[in-house]
């Protein structure tokens, strides 16, 4: 497989070269043209068809090129090109290594589903928001790419605004709901403190030498104290963190995502989340030059933190959206805590240990894009068919939209870390990172690592609980309102979309072999090893040895499959196979309604009953003499209590300071001016 | 060599599957009849699970309505998943040579599968019973799962290995050394397996008393050939239930690689260790009570602890 692998590669080489091409310079072309797509969709807002049918898809030929670009890269070394672009003296720097190459993959492999989805999504959509909404789009992907290819701060920033401001506006498409203004300006908010941090870190990070360190290679060349390069790391993790909503920066995420339109979700949940992981690993990885074991076990803490918060939180939601959104934030901690695994082995020289756990990290990035974003933008076709993101609302679905249904299930196996679906390969690969740990130097780590797997393992079976409530409160029973007999399928461009992204999961989980060899030569410019897979041939994956452990997808799912069909065949071989149908039995009760069905807070009480501490609840609940009896439950965060609105109160009472200067008067301004000049002069 | 090896070795893997798919139901019906004897009822004999399953196929199934096709594939995905668990665990002999395309980690992974399918064809009619098994099973499930994952962990970390075959040839050759933190994990164990296969004190296999039962709720709206399969799975499941702790915390006895010849002798010696397992799981049953289901959390979070008390004591002591 890897010979074959490396044929393809070597022939498109020798083929290119001959046109002095280089998968930069490819990936720089499709970018622009992602760019013009989206202008042209501006410029022809007046044929919404046009735009449906033609300019998306257009798009999403455009995110496989990218991916296929990206795939072509991983084999190159890296390329690096200085545009003849930005300010006076400061060109912007592109470079394409095999970090970047693997999350253009990632980008361009999601975003083709999304895409496609989006043609049939925007359908009903009017000409004008339709044309906007076709550049913010477009240039959301093109943001997204360029901060991967970025090769020095400035570019870096431009790329992370055009990228957080795109985002934005697509977030706020909806701007006349005042809910939604609200999510969008939360989310501009926390985008913009963690740029802030971000900048700052860079700013560390070129060492004080002066304008012409702001590229990449001058800070990889700056060899930092370990005190600023972990002043640098702080920044760099708060940053990122914003970006991916890692705890306590979390809160944008469960306003943000259900606020914005499916396919957005979907890229910001299942793309734009990766990009402040690709950036928390260039910059502790390839932008410093030493790691520190405790900013691993940072990482691991706050990863921990964060996945139990998240997924406890996705539990008790009855917004479909939002549950998906803290289901990402529990990702999002799990991605975190893979990170602090391998800084923890690479600051000890644990070179292949570090491998193993970037190499599940990374896998666990490309999985998360592919589910994440089937999830988000089957919502999306849930809503067009009835209208209705609560949960409670819904139900049934399956009848009537099979299509969805099924591929959903797909995604909904995968993100539960079933085998032998993709979640569950890299599960398999972080757990492994666990197992192999014994033996680090330091007796506190030691004593962490088996309960951060537990932690870890517990995570992993909530997600399962809270999926089970997902699929089964939407899809499965019976239909809660009268009007979800109207719903209807997702249409023709919606189920590619939707396809593509669950055959993505399908072949995740059954290739992992194929998977990890690309991603070896990432883990190779990180952590300078690969994981390799010497020993278990392409069917069975063996990140160490064959007798430590494999797994082998194929033949897991042969083997499920073959007694499957084994039990179905003996069973109509040897007994009849009538079938009736009847009304449900539940105990002999006979009045069955809808309503008596778990709604999506019922299947989340036991866990709000479980961690209760962890949530403020506020119940509401009816007397037994109510003559209209309401039950009415809320959980909330603690966090945004405890400390987002004591830091709004601090920033108001501030801004009330300094408002006490402002009295709209000019001679008061004057007088401001010439009391400074006066203080200035008697010091000078 | 190596072909008649690895020709054995199919063979061999056929003969085990075989071999589990019948014991099941009579492991099933022992324990049942030594819960009778200890209740002082005469109880239904050993063979009493297979007439049931017998009785089941030759009826005519009904569903409802509204069930989707999941609800009908369910049980065929719930017997091929636990058929499987029961296959590849070494009860007998360590060479198994599917072993190495599912670890530990991935039988924790078939059981999840069988669980959420389970547990999705509960909510699939749509009953007040059935999304209530559903939740419960979840609930339950989702602190016994990772106290199962820890307790294997502590096993692999003893023997360097995630594969159950070389977990099981290094905790056999052992002779007789208590690992103290074997100790815990086996504790956890045994509450593990009382709560997944939804025995006393978490559920009571016996009962169809609305307020407390969990697993059977979820299997209400099923009859006649699905109903079966599910009953089949279930035996499946406490049998490999067993044999895993058999092969973790007893597997002395097992056949070796490339001991044909003692195969006879592990064969009676299994036999004599599911008796003995299954009996004992009776008297546990029959000396505790059914607890409130919000104390099932406390209790498997007691599993849960000291599963990682037990990786912790591994991690300090070395054993």
């Amino acid at each position: 497989m890897r010979s074959l692998a490396n044929l393809q590669g070597g022939e498109k080489t020798t083929r290119m070269d001959i046109v002095g091409v280089l998968p930069l310079d490819v990936a720089g072309a499709l970018i622009v043209l992602w760019l013009v797509l989206g202008l042209l969709g501006l410029a022809l807002q007046g044929s919404p068809r046009f735009i449906t049918n033609a300019i998306f898809p257009a798009g999403a030929l455009v995110s496989l090129a990218l991916a296929a670009t990206g795939l072509w890269a991983l084999g190159e070394g890296a390329g690096v090109v200085v545009l003849p672009l930005g300010l006076p003296d400061l060109p912007l720097h592109l470079r394409l290594d095999p970090l970047s190459a693997f999350f253009l993959i990632l980008l361009g492999g999601a975003s083709f589903g999304v895409s496609l989805f989006s043609a049939g999504y925007f359908r009903t959509m009017a000409g004008n928001t339709l044309g906007l909404l076709c550049l913010e789009y477009h240039l959301f992907l093109a943001g997204m790419a360029l901060v991967l290819l970025a090769d020095d701060a400035y570019m870096f920033m431009v790329a992370w605004e055009t990228m957080a401001l795109s985002s934005y506006f697509l977030v706020t498409t909806d701007h006349h709901v005042p809910d939604i203004r609200k999510a969008g300006f939360l989310y501009l908010l926390i985008a913009h403190v963690g740029a802030i941090a971000i900048l700052l870190g860079f700013g560390v990070m070129q060492g004080g030498h002066g304008i012409g360190a702001y590229t990449f290679d001058a800070m990889r060349a700056a060899h930092l104290t370990p005190f600023w390069s972990s002043v640098a790391f702080l920044l760099a993790l708060f940053g990122f963190g914003a970006k991916a909503g890692v705890l306590p920066l979390h809160v944008w995420l469960p306003e943000a995502h259900p606020a914005a339109p499916s396919p957005v979700s979907a890229l910001m949940s299942g793309i734009m989340l990766k990009t402040a992981i690709y950036g928390m690993l260039r910059v502790t990885f390839d932008l410093l030059d030493a790691q520190q074991w405790w900013w691993g076990v940072l990482a691991l803490a706050l990863g921990l933190l964060t996945a139990v918060f998240g997924v406890m939180f996705a539990a008790v939601q009855g917004d479909m959206k939002r549950l998906l959104a803290y289901s990402s934030i529990e990702n999002i901690g799990l991605l975190l805590v893979g990170i602090g695994l391998t800084i923890i082995f690479h600051a000890y020289g644990k070179e292949a240990l570090a491998a193993l756990s970037l190499t599940a990290t990374l896998y666990h990035s490309l999985n998360h894009a592919f589910f994440k974003s089937l999830l988000f933008i089957g919502t999306g076709s849930i809503l067009h068919a009835t209208g209705e993101r609560n949960m409670g609302r819904l139900g049934g679905l399956i009848h009537r939209m099979p299509w969805a249904a099924m591929l959903m299930l797909v995604g909904v196996l995968s993100i539960a870390g079933l085998p032998p679906f993709n979640g569950f390969v890299s599960e398999w690969l972080l757990l492994q990172a666990f197992l192999l740990s014994p033996g680090l130097p330091n007796s506190y780590i030691n004593m962490l690592i088996p309960v951060a797997a537990a932690v870890i393992a517990l995570a992993a079976a909530l997600a399962a609980y809270v999926m089970v409530k997902f699929y089964g409160i939407i899809f499965l029973g019976q239909p809660r309102e009268q009007a979800l007999e109207h719903a209807h399928d997702a249409g023709r461009w919606e189920r590619i979309g939707l396809g593509w992204l669950a055959l993505g999961c399908v072949a995740l989980g059954l290739a992992p072999v194929f998977v990890i060899q690309q991603l070896d030569r990432v883990t190779q410019m990180l952590v300078g090893q690969g994981l390799g897979n010497a020993a278990g041939g392409w069917l069975f994956l063996t990140p160490v040895d064959t007798e430590r452990a494999s797994y082998s997808p194929v033949f897991f799912l042969l083997a499920v499959l073959g007694v499957m069909l084994v039990t179905i065949l003996t069973v109509h071989r040897f007994y009849h196979g009538r079938l009736r149908r009847g009304p449900a039995w539940d105990c002999g009760f006979p009045a069955q309604t809808a309503r008596m069905q778990d709604t999506a807070e019922g299947f989340g009480q036991p866990i709000r009953r479980i961690f209760e501490p962890f949530f403020k609840i506020e119940n509401e609940l009816p007397t037994a003499f109510d003559t209209h009896p309401r039950y009415h439950g809320r959980s909330d965060d603690r966090i945004w209590l405890s400390l987002y609105l004591p830091i709004k109160r601090i920033t108001e009472k501030l801004s009330s300071w300094v408002s006490l200067l402002q009295h709209g008067r000019i001679h008061l301004y004057l007088s401001y001016t010439f009391v400074t000049l006066v203080v200035l002069l008697a010091f000078m | 060599m190596e072909n008649i090896n690895l020709t054995l070795g199919i063979l061999f893997q056929l003969c085990q599957s075989l071999l589990v798919v019948l014991l099941a139901p009579l492991l099933t019906g022992w324990v049942n009849q030594c819960r009778a004897w200890l209740q002082n009822r005469s109880g239904p004999g050993l063979l009493q699970p297979f007439r049931t399953l017998r009785k089941l196929f030759h009826k005519d199934a009904v569903i409802a309505y509204n069930a989707s096709p999941l609800f009908r594939i369910t049980p065929y995905i719930l017997f091929g998943c636990m058929w499987l668990a029961a296959a590849i665990i070494p009860i007998i002999a360590v060479d198994l040579p599917f072993s190495p395309a599912a670890d530990v980690i991935a039988l924790v992974g078939v059981f999840a599968l069988a669980r959420v399918f389970i547990a999705l064809a509960a909510m699939d009619i749509g009953t007040a019973f059935g999304t209530l098994g559903a939740r419960r099973e979840m609930l339950v499930s989702f602190l016994a799962e990772p106290a199962l994952l820890m307790v294997l962990f502590t096993a692999s970390l003893i023997s360097q290995s995630t594969q159950l075959p070389r977990i099981v040839e290094a905790l056999a050759h052992h002779q007789f050394v208590l690992y103290p933190s074997l100790a815990f994990a086996g504790l956890a164990f045994v509450i593990v397996l009382l709560a997944e296969n939804a025995r006393i004190p978490v559920d009571n296999p016996g009962t169809h008393l609305e307020l407390t039962m969990i697993h059977e709720a979820m299997v209400l709206e099923y009859s006649a050939r699905h109903l079966a399969l599910i009953e089949w799975a279930s035996s499946l499941k406490l049998l490999a239930y067993i044999s895993l702790g058999i092969a973790l915390f007893f597997p002395h006895g097992i056949a070796e690689v490339g001991q044909w010849g003692a195969l006879p002798l592990a064969i009676a010696v299994l036999l004599v260790k599911l008796t003995l397992a299954g009996a004992g799981l009776a008297l546990l049953e029959t000396l505790l009570a059914k607890m409130r289901i919000f104390r099932a959390p406390e209790f498997l979070g007691t599993a849960f602890l000291l599963a990682v008390l037990g990786l912790l004591i591994h991690f300090l002591l070395g054993a």
